[in-house]
């Protein structure tokens, strides 16, 4: 019988692999904002299966509100991404230095 | 074992490794490819939930807009991946170190949790039984009764990120030329051509 942990299990090796992928792509942005969506992902299994064997209907409320935040996201970090193509001919992390930050 | 078991573990093992082979993937279309199969893993494992509604949400948004804007990103941009890929085997043993620590703090916040007492009394919505009312109208009458502040809160986040989406990508040329209907509309037509008597045989 499939439990509770079986799927937080499943919700934490996404939440690493998607960890492990940030530092592993270091230079492609990318890369990097797909391993954040999978960290995204990782949450919203976990809010869902603690809502279902809950049987409390809010945990899929707030999975829908972070599936808009994370579009949202993604839709400014690539417009950023393609802006920052278009004035520098690159999208290697360490070049994104203009602010000196 | 059940049918629902076996399908929990297609899922979550489809899951997990469509997973991993984003992050390592050579090639960002394929990279992008995995992560559309870790999605729809994602939304199988939540029908097996019973969160029908966000896991048919999951394949539209994500899949159908998301991800075809990865893609059409990815394909646009005329950037030597492999350049970039150089660094991966430098940067191997640090991520492989991060890993393996959050890993360990999951594990540890993992092998000791349980139920609170009395946690059943705290819940917001308990779920209607799911013979009686399927789970979009449950939560389409959570979402516009009791949420409905934070669902025009991320109405106003998505009307923010589509401004901001076209102001930073617009661009506007100037060697294009526009048609301009003011300066349309008050054109002269005595000051707009000239009439001219020509002789016959000469020409001007």
């Amino acid at each position: 019988m499939v439990g509770l942990e079986h799927y937080l299990a499943v919700a934490g090796a996404l939440f690493v692999i998607g960890i492990f992928g940030l530092f592993l792509n270091r230079k492609n942005v990318i890369i990097i904002l797909m391993s954040v969506e999978l960290i995204l992902l990782s949450v919203n299994i976990n809010l869902v299966a603690f809502s279902s064997f809950a049987g409390d209907l809010v945990g899929q409320i707030f999975t829908m509100l972070v599936l808009t935040v994370a579009a949202a996201e993604a839709a400014i970090g690539l417009a950023i991404l393609v802006g920052f193509f278009r004035n520098r001919g690159t999208i290697d992390v360490e070049d994104i230095n203009v602010m000196k930050g | 074992m059940t049918v629902a078991d076996y399908a929990f573990y297609l899922f979550a093992i489809l899951l997990v490794a469509s997973g991993l082979f984003t992050v390592v993937a050579r090639n960002p279309v394929h990279s992008v490819l995995w992560l559309i199969l870790t999605f729809l893993s994602a939304s199988g494992l939540f029908v097996l939930l019973g969160a029908e509604f966000v896991a048919m949400l999951l394949i539209i948004v994500y899949v159908g807009a998301v991800m075809v804007l990865f893609l059409f990103v990815v394909m646009m941009l005329d950037v030597d991946f492999a350049q970039l890929r150089g660094g991966m085997a430098k940067f191997m043993p640090f991520a492989l170190l991060i890993g393996m620590v959050v890993l360990i703090q999951l594990g540890a916040a993992f092998g000791d949790w349980h139920v609170a007492e009395g946690s059943d009394a705290l819940r917001a919505a308990v779920a209607p039984d799911a013979n009686e009312i399927h789970n979009t109208a449950a939560l389409g009458m959570l979402m516009y009764d009791d949420f409905l502040m934070l669902f025009q809160l991320a109405g106003l986040i998505l009307l923010t990120a589509m401004i901001g989406a076209i102001v930073l990508t617009l661009r506007h040329n100037p060697n294009v030329k526009r048609q301009n209907v003011i300066t349309q509309m008050h054109r002269d037509p005595a000051k707009a051509m000239e009439l001219k008597d020509v002789k016959s045989g000469q020409g001007l």
